[in-house]
């Protein structure tokens, strides 16, 4: 969020460049009205020259005609921009003001966030971990020392954070996972709160508020870890890393060092089904080891046949669930945002009226049966679909 | 994304044509043996046929289920199918068109294991089988950070405020009444080939390099917007782009680069944008990795200071060996891959193959693409094919004479600013093996003497 004392005066009577400048822009102006006006309409000069024009270019009626479209759109409302200008940048703008505890962090996470991220923030079953691998010493240098060590496993979220406003804007924006925008300010900064006190960062009795915001971030454990490598970033970035524009002769190693290993040939699933069945080459059928004689002489023998075409093939239930983002908060196996499909078949079992049961629940949503996470309407879904796939839960989701 | 999903093996010595086994007799699979046999004597399947006997096989020994079982020829030519002797189908039988039955092995897939959420996740372009420069839109890749939507224009805004002479909103309608340009671009994500940093992970080029496509896009330039709403672009160095769906995702783009070629797009292809890919309307950011593309895009927001967002600071974030991350990471480097053939392919016979593949940069244009057949001893110029646009894919050919045996084959692109592609080890001396993000080094595919194609690392 940009937060600009533009924003709070009557926007036509903010002058955007000391009075000096904006004459210099009126003479550039005129003179262009002058000698450009024959160029294309679609050019528009960039650079120092375009900032002149920009801050006047709506204000001068003699214009409108080169650049007819200048009034298209309308301003927007204060309140349309505070409903989405939301953004806090790494200096807290835009940050608004409130506080929560760790405490009241602590409620919050149990009731929206233990179900993806478990209880301390470390579960590994839906997203990677938030919390883990910071120590204290990390607090003190603001370098993580894990990060710089090859044999750790994974690298959580406190771990790559450098800038808390991150965590603060992340979660305000996009969380829950399937009710995103909908926490109270001060239940961002109490989630905030609870997750950097899980890492040792704040004491259990903390408050965190916008005014002790930017006393937190000197604690932040990988607040030193970045670095700004210009080369991939600016619009003439400078490669590090060049190949050699070697023709002949040229130095190889001798063997290969790497391969997929054999009993990873089909975890993709059958090649031979993702390759096209026409042209000089067809996929592999890696539900088999790897071929021992070349395709021609199998097939010149009449041992073997060259893939064919393939039927088309109906849409499955699962394929459906897939469809209907069903997947995004039921598990198979596992508990997610919601129950696992096949907890939702046990607790069925032997009810005669489950199909129906369930059905309506895909259709209209339901709350309670599972815990305080609501399941949503889906009225998307037809009432055959939805009768579809309560017999595929209640079959055991295969 | 943060973790290279499958384990590897290192090979040693006789590992690569070691893997050859006995087959089993019907080592194509029981169903395609069944599919054979009962196949109707249609075009297709005696086409197929005839080009896997045609050749060198004598024509006494072609396949039974077609090939020439009489001495008058064939029966693709002789017994006139159905298509030739009926009545076809009438115009717009369907309103919107739709590929080939036939093409069904074509689809966008994802790569198990390497996200737990479908909707926070990513499905890969079938590379191995497309030809040109433009992805059909319904192989378009995907990446979502918070499931997609279909939105409905009518109520989609894009505000534009910050650092501006006055906050604008526009609707689709204002939009689509400004001046309007139709330019074609490559968009690949950060972290495409990010599996292979440390080791070979995926077996075919859909997963290796699929992270890829090509569109023609049509909208109006962020500069025209930005003048509109009188940006102050001397002190607002940056911009902030924002999204409108559940995650709201938000990248910052440098002013310098705002002004230079990005757009705000509505169009992909010739129709309006896929649901899947931001309708109605995206950011494109030619030459940027994909996550710089706001899908849904709501709001420009000008400032003078980077923002920091979550996918600048936890994600999109390059992991160097001393263990701190290159932040704003953006360019997409120069960069080929052969596609067919490719990894997880059979070659269906020696002879001659057209070898084919993609070059791009996210710097300019492709100024050359060299090949070779021998692991990368000798090299050769490659063909490259109209149009060479800047920030969009080149496809390029080769003629190869495949004598049989064991060949590795790459392909090695240098763009107009005189960056090669560079080779894996190369780009590991410099940046380690855990940065997930902007692998571009020199794909190889190792062809066995069974014409089986194998994804592999030689350097």
């Amino acid at each position: 969020m940009f937060r600009s004392p533009e924003r709070m005066r009557p926007v036509r009577s903010f002058p955007r460049f000391p009075i000096a400048l904006r004459s210099i822009a009126v003479r550039s102006i005129a003179l262009r009205s002058i000698t450009l006006r024959s160029i294309a309409m679609r050019s528009i000069a960039m650079g120092s020259i375009a900032v002149l024009f920009f801050a006047l270019l709506p204000a001068i009626p003699a214009l409108a005609s080169d650049k007819p479209w200048m009034h298209l759109g309308r301003a927007a409302t204060p309140a349309e921009v505070k409903a989405w200008d939301i953004d806090v940048r790494a200096d807290f703008r835009g940050l608004p003001k409130g506080a929560g505890s760790v405490s009241m962090g602590e409620e919050v996470w149990e009731a929206k966030c233990t179900s993806c991220h478990g209880t301390f923030g470390e579960s590994n079953e839906v997203f990677t971990p938030i919390v883990g691998g910071t120590t204290r010493k990390d607090i003190e240098t603001g370098l993580v020392a894990n990060l710089a060590r090859s044999d750790y496993p994974q690298r959580t979220t406190l771990m790559k954070l450098s800038t808390l406003s991150t965590l603060w804007d992340y979660i305000n924006r996009a969380m829950p996972w399937n009710e995103p925008k909908s926490l109270k300010v001060d239940e961002v900064y109490a989630v905030v709160a609870y997750i950097l006190h899980l890492a040792e960062v704040v004491p259990a009795d903390f408050t965190l508020s916008d005014s002790n915001i930017a006393q937190v971030q000197k604690r932040i454990p990988n607040r030193n870890g970045k670095v700004m490598f210009a080369g991939l970033w600016d619009l003439k970035g400078k490669p590090d890393v060049q190949g050699e524009l070697c023709f002949t002769q040229c130095k190889v190693l001798a063997q290969a060092t790497s391969i997929l290993p054999e009993f990873a040939r089909n975890a993709h699933g059958n090649l031979a089904e993702q390759n096209r069945l026409l042209g000089p080459s067809r996929g592999a059928d890696t539900t088999r080891p790897a071929l021992s004689e070349p395709l021609k002489v199998a097939i010149a023998s009449g041992t073997a046949q060259l893939p064919r075409v393939a039927a088309p093939s109906a849409k499955t239930p699962a394929m459906m669930a897939r469809e209907q983002n069903c997947l995004a908060c039921h598990g198979i196996q596992s508990k997610m945002v919601g129950p696992a499909l096949r907890e939702v078949a046990g607790r069925y079992k032997g009810n005669v009226n489950a199909e129906g049961i369930l059905a309506e629940r895909i259709l209209k949503g339901g709350s309670g049966n599972w815990g305080p996470i609501p399941m949503p309407a889906q009225p998307q879904v037809s009432g055959d679909d939805a009768r579809t796939l309560a017999r595929w839960i209640l079959a055991g989701a295969q | 994304m943060e973790q290279a999903p499958s384990p590897h093996a290192s090979v040693d010595g006789q590992a690569l044509p070691g893997r050859v086994r006995k087959a089993p007799e019907q080592h194509m699979g029981t169903q395609f043996h069944a599919q054979a046999s009962t196949a109707r004597r249609s075009f297709m399947a005696k086409a197929l046929a005839m080009g896997a006997g045609a050749g060198a096989a004598p024509m006494a020994a072609a396949t039974p289920s077609g090939g020439l079982a009489q001495a008058e020829g064939e029966d693709a030519i002789l017994k006139l199918p159905a298509h030739t002797t009926g009545l076809g189908q009438p115009v717009a039988a369907r309103g919107y068109g739709l590929p080939s039955q036939y093409e069904k092995n074509l689809q966008r897939r994802e790569s198990p294991g390497l996200t737990r959420v479908s909707a926070a996740s990513v499905s890969f372009t079938p590379l191995q089988s497309l030809f040109g420069i433009l992805t059909p839109s319904g192989l378009h890749f995907e990446r979502h950070h918070q499931g997609w939507w279909d939105i409905n224009p009518e109520h989609h805004r894009l505000m534009i405020n910050g650092m501006v002479r006055q906050a604008r909103v526009f609707t689709m309608d204002d939009l689509m009444r400004l001046p309007a340009v139709s330019r074609i671009f490559f968009i690949e994500c950060g972290a495409n080939t990010g599996m292979e940093w440390g080791n070979v992970a995926v077996p075919t080029v859909q997963y290796s390099h699929g992270m890829l496509s090509c569109s023609e896009y049509t909208g109006v330039l962020l500069s025209t917007l930005l003048e509109i709403a009188g940006a102050n672009t001397r002190k607002g160095r940056y911009v902030l782009a924002e999204g409108a769906d559940g995650s709201s995702l938000t990248r910052t783009i440098a002013m310098d680069r705002a002004l230079d070629d990005v757009m705000v797009a509505w169009s992909m292809n010739g129709e309006m944008l896929r649901p899947e890919n931001g309708y109605p309307l995206r950011l494109v950011v030619p030459g940027v990795q994909g996550v710089s593309w706001v899908k849904y895009l709501r709001r420009i927001e000008v400032g003078d200071q980077p923002y920091h967002t979550k996918d600048e600071v936890v994600h999109y974030v390059d992991l160097m060996p001393d263990g701190r991350h290159r932040q704003f990471t953006s360019i997409q480097e120069v960069k080929s891959v052969i596609t067919t053939p490719s990894g997880g392919q059979v070659l269906i016979d020696k002879g001659y193959h057209n070898l084919t593949g993609l070059a791009w940069s996210g710097r300019g244009r492709i100024k050359r693409v060299d090949v070779s057949v021998d692991g990368g001893r000798n090299w050769r110029a490659a063909r490259l094919e109209a149009p060479i646009l800047s920030k969009a894919l080149t496809r390029f050919n080769i003629d190869w004479v495949w004598d049989g045996g064991p060949a590795i084959l790459q392909s090695r692109a240098v763009d107009e600013t005189g960056h090669v592609q560079p080779m894996m080890r190369q780009l590991r001396a410099v940046r380690g093996t855990r940065s997930i993000y902007h692998n571009n080094a020199i794909q190889s595919w190792k062809v066995a003497q069974t014409g089986e194609v194998f994804n592999v690392q030689v350097a």
